[in-house]
């Protein structure tokens, strides 16, 4: 079902990964003001972006769950936000790693994209103990829906919110320069996003389609264990 | 729609009237937690942003634990079935439920923040500037109660009510409670308070219509059976 | 505060990129778990069909 294309996609995406490792080390100048910490935003900021496209993508799907009440749509967007939730973990500890290592305290509020993550962190690890907290299976998925639009509206509606909270003289902690990237930075960036992109698209692909096995599994037990007693 | 929300309404704040389940242990929590900030904080006045912060939290946090009541009536008596019958637009319920919880929220705070006022708050502010602390309370109420009955509908189907409405509404709760401190802090100093920034009041109302809306579009979805 | 010399931001990086790289195995292994169970699962019940059209094949006494 999967087969090809998805080792395919998987052999795609280590190869980007690795060219965005060897640009990252050898290719992209050191930073001005940071030095060789700086290295740590090619895997942060990355990681950052797909987290949240990982987490609109699950409402996306959880709308065309209520729209058309296809259980796979359920299923895509549950393992979205799942996955979007363990990259949003990685965000924080990088982030705090780069913290630490820039500033000397491994948590700072000053960063806006740190703190809005943490907020969302504490709402999304909310998605799973909700699920389990609903029985019924068709229930569990309509209300998981709800959550995952409600959830990711809430997103950038957030990031606003902490962004005007930050106090706009004190400069941006983990920023690097900015709009003023070296060409050989930006590549070096677009790549290690790409890598990032095809990284959840693999994952994704990859829970899936053992969600899917999982399922069907299920449902072949089912069927022969009515197959079970007959009287001969 | 009007009509049928306005029935539920009467009926939810009649009830509330002669039970008195949420408004009560709201405030009483309240009260008890300002005790425990006196404490906690080992401060006997407040002012500007820690005043600002005792009073939200608390606010929030009595909020999201009223809100599992909300639902109680339907779910327990089987009212929710009769309503679902009737012809009655669902989203009657949405808005009976979540202008009653305006309403306790209100009531609410008529008593929490004279009591806040006199036992926590510092010097404090003029006459006039409480009429501005009303305001703002009152649009941060809008957003909690849209919020409030939300979550409790999403949370009144599942086995750990009491803990799934708290651990969902409050973070989405943190833009309005950011946006709330900002506009409150400056008016609790005492003597000429700042003014309200109102980048902040945009803000409050952007979160309050951008969840109003939610909660129109996603609403019928928790109540089908 | 002055970038920090390149032994001692080496070890921050490098612990950035660790981080990273345990996440993704721990995932990987914990999915490679459950794909070895479905496959137990998948074997057990192969045997269990085969047995029965063994058995309906035998004539009843």
């Amino acid at each position: 079902m999967h087969g090809t294309r998805l080792r395919g996609l998987s052999i795609l995406t280590v190869l980007t990964i690795g060219t965005a490792l060897v640009l990252v080390f050898f290719y992209a100048p050191n930073e001005a003001d940071q030095g060789f910490v700086q290295k740590i935003f090619y895997l942060h900021v990355p990681l950052a972006i797909v987290a949240l496209g990982g987490f609109v993508f699950g409402g996306i799907q959880a709308i065309q769950h209520l729209r058309t009440r296809e259980t796979r749509y359920d299923l895509r967007s549950y393992v979205a936000i799942h996955l979007s939730l363990i990259l949003a973990v990685g965000v924080l500890l990088t982030g705090s790693i780069w913290a630490k290592a820039s500033w000397g305290h491994w948590w700072v509020w000053d960063e806006p994209t740190l703190v809005s993550f943490l907020i969302v962190f504490l709402l999304y690890a909310t998605y799973q103990p909700l699920r389990f907290a609903i029985e019924d299976p068709e229930r569990q998925a309509r209300y998981a829906s709800v959550f995952a639009v409600v959830a990711g509206a809430f997103v950038p509606l957030n990031f606003i919110a902490v962004r005007l909270a930050q106090n706009l003289v004190h400069p941006r902690v983990l920023g690097t320069t900015g709009g003023n990237m070296p060409g050989s930075m930006r590549l070096t960036f677009l790549i290690s996003l790409a890598g990032m992109v095809l990284l959840f698209a693999t994952l994704w692909k990859y829970e899936m389609a053992s969600k899917n096995a999982a399922m069907q599994l299920k449902k072949l037990r089912r069927r022969l264990l009515e197959r079970e007693p007959q009287p001969v | 729609m009007r009509r049928a929300a306005a029935t539920i309404l009467r009926k939810d704040l009649r009830l509330e009237r002669r039970t008195g389940e949420t408004v009560p242990a709201m405030a009483l929590f309240t009260l008890t937690a300002f005790v425990l900030f006196h404490f906690g904080l080992q401060r006997g006045e407040l002012d500007g942003e820690l005043a600002a912060g005792v009073l939200l939290v608390t606010l929030l946090l009595a909020s999201v634990l009223g809100v599992t009541r909300l639902f109680a009536a339907e779910q327990e008596e089987g009212g929710l079935d009769a309503f679902l019958l009737s012809p009655a637009d669902r989203t009657a319920l949405l808005v009976a439920k979540a202008a009653a919880l305006f309403l306790f929220l209100a009531a609410l705070e008529l008593v929490a923040v004279p009591v806040f006022a006199v036992i926590l708050l510092g010097p404090g502010p003029s006459a006039g500037t409480w009429l501005e602390v009303a305001g703002i309370l009152a649009l941060l109420d809008l957003g909690l109660a849209v919020v409030g009955t939300l979550v409790s509908a999403l949370a009144a189907q599942t086995r750990a009510r009491e803990l799934i409405a708290p651990i969902v509404g409050l973070p989405l709760l943190v833009p309005a409670l950011i946006a709330a401190a900002h506009a409150l802090a400056p008016l609790l100093y005492a003597g000429a308070p700042g003014a309200v920034p109102g980048r902040w009041l945009a803000v409050l109302g952007l979160y309050d219509s951008v969840f109003a809306l939610l909660a129109y579009a996603l609403f019928d979805f928790l109540l089908e059976d | 505060m002055p970038a920090l010399p390149l032994h001692e931001a080496g070890k921050y990086v490098a612990a950035a990129y660790i981080v990273f790289v345990v996440l993704l195995l721990v995932y990987v292994a914990i999915m490679a778990s459950k794909l070895t169970r479905i496959e137990r699962e998948l074997v057990e019940l192969n045997a269990g069909v085969a047995e029965e059209d063994a058995e309906a094949e035998e004539p009843a006494p």
